[in-house]
Formats: C-alpha cells, structure tokens, sequence
C-alpha cells in the first residue's frame, strides 16, 4: 500500500494578523504536494489543538510575529500532549529572537523558521523528518 | 486635446529612438545589450528607455495642471512642502501607558510634530488585558490601552490643542476615539480643537490586516457614524485614514495596493452618502490616506502622483464633489516593513531612507520611517532616533523639499505614473462590476490577488530573480547583533491589577446603563459616538464596548483563504 501523503495544519495563534509568511507556506506545501489545512488568524491554542487532532495531522506549524509566541507555542505542545497527541510534530516561525529558540526547543518545538528562510529549505525538513502517522 | 509635445519634437524623438534601438540591436549581436527583462519589485515591466512619444497621449492641463490644482497631480498645496513640510509622524506604542508616554515625550522633544499611536493586538482586536485571549500579548505590539484612565496616563502632558495624534485601531475605533474626546475634555480642550486621524478602515482588515471583529456590513455602518460624528462635532479630525499600507505588507503589488485603497474609498463615501444622507462635500475633505513606501523607487513615487490624481478624478467626476478639498487626496506614508531584512540589520537605515525619499519625492503630508531593528522586535529609542533623524536629513539637508513636484515632466516617470493609474482603473472597474469591494471581500477576489503576488513574489526572492541583500545575495555568516528590546512580563500583571482597580471604583450601574444605551443605538441606528463617550467616562473599558458590537453584530471569522 502505498504511503499516506504527509498531512499539515499551517495554524496562527492568538491574535495577530501577519499572516503573510502563514499563507505563502501553506501554498507552498500544497504544490509540493503535502495536504495542506489553513486555520485562518485568530486561532487560541486550545483550537488549533483541537483541530490538528480533529484533522489528524501529522506536523502542526505555528506562525507568530507579535511576541506572543513564548505563550502560545508552548501552550499548543502542551494540549497535544494532554490529549494523547505527542506524535503530532509542531513547528514554528515569525520574529522569533535568537534568545527565545532555548526555550521554545525546551518546550518541543521540534524546528524554528524565520524570515530568510527559503521554502524549499522548509519543504526539505519537512520530507526529511515527517512519516505520516501510522 | 493640449498635447505636450509639438508634432516636430514626437517625430524627432521617434526618429532618435529607432536610431538609438538600431545602436542596442548591434550592441546585442556583439553581446553587451544587457539583461533582457527588467521589473519593479512589484514586477511591473520597465522598459530600458522612456522617450517623449511614451507621454505623447498626456494632456497637460487634464493630466498635470499646477500644484494645488486639480487634477492635484503635483500635490494638494500651492506651496508644497515650502508651506508646510511634512509631519514628521513617527509610529509607536510600548507596554504600559506610563512607557508609551515616556516614549512621546523623548520624540517630541527630539523634534517629532505629530504623535501616531501603536496598541497591543488585545486592544486592537477589541479584548481587555484581561481576557483569556490576551495571555502573553499585553503591552508586546504596543501600548494596553483598557480604560479611560490609561488614557488619560498616556495623554498625560501632552498639548491636545496643539498636537495631532493618529491611532491605529480600527474594529474599537469607536471606543478609543471616545476616549480621546474624553480626554481633551477633561482637559479643558474642545472637540473643535483637537485633531488626529483614526485609521478605522475595516474593509482593508478583510482584505489584508486582519484586525477583525464584526462582519463587514455593520463594520462600514460603525464608519459611517464616526465620519458624520466628525463632521458635525469634532470638525479637524479625520475619521479615517483608507489604508493600502496593510495591503501591502500583506504582498500585494504596487497596483493592488493603489487600486484596493481608492476603491475602498469609493465604498466608504458610497455608504456615508447612502446611510447618512450627508452631502458629500460636508465630509469628503476629512477624509485621509495612508501609503507604504515600498523599495522600488520610482514605482512609490508614481503609485503617489497617480493616487492624487485617480482621487480628484473620482470624487469630481464619480460624487460630483464642489469643493475643492474634497478633491484632495492627502496620506500619510510609513516605509516599507516587510522590506527589511532580519539579515544584517544596519542595512535597514540605508533602506529606510531611499524609502523616505520616494515618499517625499511622491509628495506625503506626513510620514513615519521605520527603524532598523523593527524587524525583530519594537524599535530601541536609539534605533527610533535614527530613523526620525532620517526624515530631518531628508527635509533640511537634501534639498529636495525645495522645488514643487521636481519629477514631473520626466518621460518615465509620468509615463510609469500613466500605467499606474490605468491600471488600477481596470482593478476599479472590475470591483464596481462585482458590486462593490464588500461584494469583492465575500468572493476573496482581492485576498486572492495578493495571495498570488506574495506567493509569486517569494518564488521570485528563491530563485534569485529580485535580490534581498544580505538574504539571498551577499549573505554572510558574521552575525551583526544589535540591542533587542524585550518587553517585560510583568507589563502584563501590573495592566491587569489596573484595570481591576478601576472596575472596583467605578460606577458599575452607571456603566452598565451606558452600555445598554449602546446596545440600543446599534439596533436603531442611531449614531453611536454620543453613547461611546459617555461610557467611556464611566470608565467602561475597551472590550466591554466591543462585547455590545459583538452581541448585536455577531463576529467574523477568517476564511483563511491561501
């Protein structure tokens, strides 16, 4: 059989609306084949949680340019752990401080992009470090 | 017709333009012709060359005229910036109250003319530093801003007579521009004295900021009000500033960006006319922009005399307006954020002040430049004084504020000007065949769009066709560290024990009688403003406004739309 394609939730926590870089990643997983689900801004840890389990995806990526991402990337590993959702990989972007990548790797984001990054570096870690979950 | 150019010069021009492409033709056969397609960033194609017969259509007294005069090509002012330079008008907000007023005070003191507020995503987006959905975003965007004694704090000193302030807020506009004529009250300071801009432009929320709360429909009807509040009452202020900045930032091209704004525009005086029944001329000339000035240099100075011009056009020959104020579009012009790179970081001084130019050069009223360290976290006061310091190079060094409109005339420049506008007359039209931007936003016509130009945009910096210095060309891997302000925790405690302070002290019937006289007003469509500001005095807070908007209007989600 073969295998499942990679399913992504491309999710915006809190209440910022820089959802430039958000939107352009998620067009470009989708033509790179990946399935792609966009949540839209406005989005509490507690939904996008709730959603990635729902949608059964396999990598959750967070984007967050206010600051508030110290807050609301931990928050949303945390959940998916609470409901037996470890295995569900999250990862981050936006303007994230060099100072704040300790505590954000400390709190299982699994990899942190920011601007500069280039979308088929980002596409590459993906293929390199997503299975499908079984 | 007035043409510019006698019969005699076009055929001159033509004849030294074939002679000219025959030199370039032979010049490629030996290989030195050059690259072959050359674009803005926007990548609007840009010929080699621009040559009397590409402005041969130009009439001048339809399409150029004087400055002052219509069609307000060369600027609304007779006297340019000789009368009036630009204000100086630099954006911010920081934590607490207290630190954004400290903040105010060093800018004025250090020659800054106008104040431009930035609030936290809680305020803006309508919560109390209190809600659940503020957790870890009191203060880090800009300032908290809860109740009117925040307020209060951060006017505190502040000459409201004298000085213009701009806010960026648009779902709470309402609110917080309460809270400002509540302020200048209780300073002793009339309504028909103080001046300021709110932006409260909702439909560029829909399309590209994403600062949403109710839906469209009742989003344009809480404009409208404001707009003929002001018009009655508060006469200097100008209750929006229709914003093309976000939607650029957001990835649109120069023309998106220009046509969107002006079409948006149309919308708003469309609704007022419509709703209010209020002649136009009674509330056209307090009606403002605002612009990004992006990179591309000509390009922003076009989009900004082709911007001046589509409006005068448009509110004499579309609304009929009489007076001539009505025909003049002024803006306020922010550098381009989403032009700076993270990427060694110093660069961005460089880039902020060719940026400031374009807009001096385009002709802005008004003008915020960004600082260089903007791109990683709110600006330090050293990173901001630069940046002011930039705009004072600009006006009282350079020269260029000297002469009216010094591009005009240019074959490239009014050509490129000419395109601009054409160009975004079709995305008008389009959107009029649509019914109207509201029409346009529920289709996610113009969300689509410019999803396509940031996606085209990003393939284009990948593959190295548009060069980010220091991002994908001349990177390097020394790392230039600059000074990272961190917005403390605490800010968010310290603003949540404040705002309990004042919910224990005030007048909990009072205010939940205002609300309700709110409430009422949003169901009757009577004009909300007067019920604002006597809530706002009672000490009701941002949210709870916001709470009665939410209730009568119900709540826009995000289609997400990619």
């Amino acid at each position: 059989m073969a295998e499942r394609t990679i399913r992504i939730m491309v999710a915006k926590p809190g209440l910022d609306g820089h959802d430039r870089g958000a939107r352009v990643l998620a067009r470009s997983f989708r033509d790179a084949g990946f399935e792609v689900i966009y949540t839209g801004c406005h989005q509490s840890p507690e939904q996008i949680a709730a959603a990635a389990i729902q949608e059964d995806v396999d990598l959750v990526g967070l984007s967050c340019l206010s600051g508030a991402h110290r807050y609301l990337f931990p928050r949303v590993v945390e959940l998916l752990r609470q409901q037996g959702a470890a295995d569900i990989t999250v990862i981050g972007g936006g303007i994230i401080p060099d100072q704040d990548f300790a505590l954000l790797t400390d709190a299982g984001i699994k990899a942190i992009f920011t601007p500069g990054a280039k979308l088929d570096a980002i596409v590459a870690w993906v293929r390199t470090n997503i299975k499908p979950r079984t | 017709m007035n043409g510019y150019f006698s019969k005699d010069t076009l055929d001159r021009s033509a004849e030294l333009t074939r002679q000219w492409e025959e030199e370039i033709r032979r010049a490629a056969a030996s290989g030195s012709a050059g690259a072959p397609r050359r674009s803005t960033v926007s990548d609007l194609e840009i010929k080699r060359l621009y040559t009397p017969e590409d402005i041969a259509g130009l009439d001048f007294s339809r399409d150029i005229g004087a400055p002052g005069a219509f069609p307000f090509l060369r600027g609304n002012q007779p006297t340019g910036y000789r009368g009036r330079t630009w204000t100086f008008r630099m954006f911010s907000g920081m934590g607490s109250a207290r630190d954004t007023n400290a903040r105010w005070h060093m800018l004025l003191r250090e020659g800054q003319t106008g104040l431009s507020t930035a609030f936290d995503f809680p305020t803006l987006m309508g919560y109390d530093s209190d809600s659940p959905k503020a957790r870890g975003e009191v203060g880090k965007c800009g300032v908290a801003i809860d109740t009117l004694d925040d307020f209060l704090t951060l006017m505190e000193g502040i000459p409201m007579d004298r000085v213009t302030t701009s806010m960026t807020i648009n779902p709470p506009a309402t609110a917080l521009w309460a809270m400002y004529c509540a302020a200048a009250e209780s300073k002793g300071v009339p309504l028909a004295a103080i001046g300021g801009t709110i932006q409260n432009d909702m439909l560029k929320e829909f399309i590209a900021q994403k600062t949403f709360m109710c839906p469209p429909e009742p989003s344009v009807r809480l404009i409208s009000d404001t707009v003929e509040f002001g018009a009655r009452h508060v006469p200097k202020w100008n209750t929006i500033s229709i914003s093309g900045y976000h939607i650029r930032e957001a990835g649109s091209t120069a023309v998106q960006e220009l046509a969107f704004t002006l079409r948006d525009g149309i919308e708003y005086v469309e609704d007022v006319v419509r709703r209010k029944g209020l002649a136009v001329d009674a509330f056209a000339p307090r009606l403002s922009f605002f612009f990004n000035s992006h990179i591309d240099f000509f390009e922003e100075i076009c989009k900004m005399r082709a911007a001046r011009r589509i409006w005068a056009r448009v509110m004499r020959e579309r609304f009929g307006a009489k007076d001539p104020r009505s025909w003049w579009m002024r803006f306020h012009t922010q550098t381009a954020g989403c032009s700076l790179t993270a990427q060694q970081p110093y660069n961005n001084v460089v880039r902020t002040a060719l940026e400031a130019l374009a807009a001096v050069l385009g002709g802005t009223q008004s003008l915020h430049t960004n600082s260089l360290d903007e791109v990683l976290c709110l600006p330090s006061d050293h990173a901001v004084e630069i940046a002011l310091r930039t705009q004072q190079i600009i006006a009282e060094e350079t020269g260029v504020a000297d002469t009216i409109d010094p591009l005009a005339g240019s074959y490239f420049v009014e050509s490129l000007t000419n395109e601009m506008e054409a160009k975004a007359w079709e995305y008008i039209e389009k959107i009029d065949a649509m019914g109207g931007m509201r029409a346009a936003i529920d289709k996610g016509f113009p969300q689509l769009e410019i999803a396509d130009a940031a996606y085209r945009f990003q393939q284009q910096i990948d593959a190295q066709e548009k060069v980010m210095v220091g991002v994908n060309k001349y990177a390097t891997d020394t790392k230039q560290e600059i000074p990272v302000v961190d917005i403390d925790e605490r800010v968010e405690e310290e603003q949540i024990s404040r705002l309990k302070t004042v919910k224990q002290r005030r007048d909990s019937r009072a205010v939940r009688r205002h609300l309700d006289d709110l409430r009422n007003a949003c169901r009757s469509g009577e004009n909300v403003m007067p019920f604002c500001i006597a809530a706002v005095k009672e000490r009701a807070s941002v949210q709870e406004i916001c709470d009665v908007y939410r209730e009568v209007f119900g709540e826009y989600r995000d289609p997400g739309l990619y």
